[in-house]
């Protein structure tokens, strides 16, 4: 039964987010203000809900942990304080620990070049974030394939053109700390 | 009067002619921006969708730094501002985290906007304006991460903030009134899902021309880009053509000031506005 669920699942979101969640009592608030509700598999109250029930695979397994934008409205909105916005990280963040296949697997490899253009240099170098990320989802391959990537060669040239690409990677003395809190970070995971 | 500065990773890329007009705006209001040393990025969004001790220990790393300066840290992205006011929560709060950096939460963290919106330079602001933005109509755009959540950002007015606003009057420009303040831009959705992005970046330029605004005004790295260099797209998508000059607020207070290089900050637009500006009579 879908209810019973994973036992443990239930407890960490809780634990990471407050118990104020438990408060919920589908206003709809927080779905009705979300940007981006109209992409979503699961509205934003619903994931709530299903937190609740303990349905894991469920909430993990949803276009809405990847298509919501940490916009905040819903977790401003809510009239019972809830963190909305912050089950949505926890959640990201449990399916990342998970190595599985994600429903919009191009968000975590976003994330994952991001990350590892600051673990890397200390600073984002976007440049260098860009192609990492294009190779590793495979947009590089469509977009040779569709044609599409005229547009982006175009939007670059026009970028280079106005000294908006900073060619060079940036230089930041702290980049020894910052390679020990990714280290540190390992030690920190979810579930 | 001197505060640490944060540029953040934008400002050196994409975003280069909001911290070029930051540094002449500040020098004419004598305030001396000093980079924070060694400063590393606050880690975004991506850091808090992937793992909490990062989300919390990338920013609280710079607030160490800013601290042992014991200066207010001043920071225009609102992205940075909203991931060190969270760390500042987190690190200070009751039910404290541990990252094993310290913190006490003795500095104020700023943004941009917030800091020369200060009551103290206001007279210095309106002594500066050698060119009033006259007949100017625009928009403010605040977006999510300067204001939302009120309880991170002690922000007082989330949902209808005026220091844009005001600013814009302030310059002698018109501040028009439009419902999209503080929506959403899609932020770093912009290379994952591109059809969210146009879809909202539609829906902001739709409005801001139903409002009858000449630009839209941002105080955000992620908005501006996100505004700025989709238009064509997103006109090709929908069949009409887009216009409209998105300005970083700095931008027009360097225009005010009559600071040099305005001219050079505004071709880096991929939206020139400069045609604009001279049929107002502003360049
Ligand atoms: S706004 Fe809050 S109380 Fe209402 S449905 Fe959403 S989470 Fe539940
Ligand atoms: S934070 Fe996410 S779920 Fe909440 S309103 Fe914004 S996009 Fe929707």
């Amino acid at each position: 039964m879908e209810l019973i669920g994973d036992k443990n699942f239930r407890d960490v979101v809780v634990d990471a987010v407050g118990e104020e969640i438990f408060t919920c009592y589908q206003c709809y608030k927080c779905s009705a203000g979300c940007p981006v509700s109209f992409a979503m598999d699961m509205l934003p109250h619903q994931v709530i809900r299903s937190v609740l029930f303990n349905q894991k695979e469920r909430v993990l397994s949803s276009r809405t942990i990847w298509v919501c934008a940490a916009c905040e409205t819903c977790t401003t909105r809510c009239p019972n304080e809830i963190e909305i916005a912050k089950v949505m990280d926890v959640l990201r963040q449990i399916q990342q620990e998970s190595g599985k296949q994600a429903k919009e697997p191009k968000v975590p490899i976003f994330h994952k070049a991001f990350l590892d253009s600051i673990k890397k240099t200390g600073r984002v170098h976007e440049l260098t974030m860009i192609r990492n990320y294009t190779q590793k989802s495979g947009e590089l391959r469509e977009k040779l394939k569709t044609g599409e990537w005229k547009n982006d060669v175009k939007l670059g040239i026009k970028m280079f053109l106005r000294g908006k690409l900073k060619v060079m990677p940036p230089k930041c003395g702290g980049v020894k700390e910052v390679k020990k809190i990714f280290e540190q970070a390992k030690e920190h995971k979810k579930a | 009067m001197k505060v640490s500065f944060f540029p953040g990773c934008s400002l050196e890329g994409t975003a280069r002619e909001y911290g070029e007009s930051i540094e002449a705006v500040c020098k004419s209001l004598d305030i001396e921006l000093q980079e924070l040393s060694d400063w590393s990025c606050c880690g975004a969004s991506s850091a808090h969708s992937t793992n909490e001790f990062l989300s919390v220990a990338l920013p609280a790393r710079n607030l160490s730094i800013a601290e042992r300066k014991g200066q207010d840290l001043v920071t225009p992205c609102a992205a940075c501002f909203s991931r060190f006011k969270a760390a500042e929560k987190a690190l200070t709060c009751e039910s404290k985290v541990d990252v094993g950096i310290p913190f006490q939460g003795k500095i104020n963290i700023l943004h941009m906007l917030e800091f020369l919106c200060r009551e103290e330079f206001s007279e210095d602001i309106e002594k500066k304006i050698k060119r009033p933005l006259k007949n100017l109509k625009a928009v403010s755009y605040y977006g999510c991460l300067l204001v939302r959540p009120p309880r991170v950002t002690d922000t007082e007015h989330w949902e209808d903030p005026q220091a844009l606003d005001i600013l814009i009057s302030r310059l002698g420009g018109e501040s028009v009134f439009w419902p999209y303040k503080t929506e959403c831009c899609g932020g770093s959705l912009v290379l994952t899902r591109v059809d969210i992005i146009h879809r909202l970046n539609g829906r902001l330029l739709d409005m801001a021309r139903e409002a009858e605004a000449d630009c839209i005004v941002t105080a955000c790295p992620l908005c501006q880009a996100n505004l700025d260099t989709r238009q064509e797209e997103i006109g090709d998508k929908e069949g009409v053509s887009y216009d409209i000059p998105i300005f970083y607020f700095t931008e027009l207070m360097g225009l005010a000031f009559g600071n040099k290089g305005v001219r050079k900050w505004l071709g880096r637009h991929l939206v020139d506005p400069r045609p604009l500006l001279e049929s107002k009579g502003l360049i």
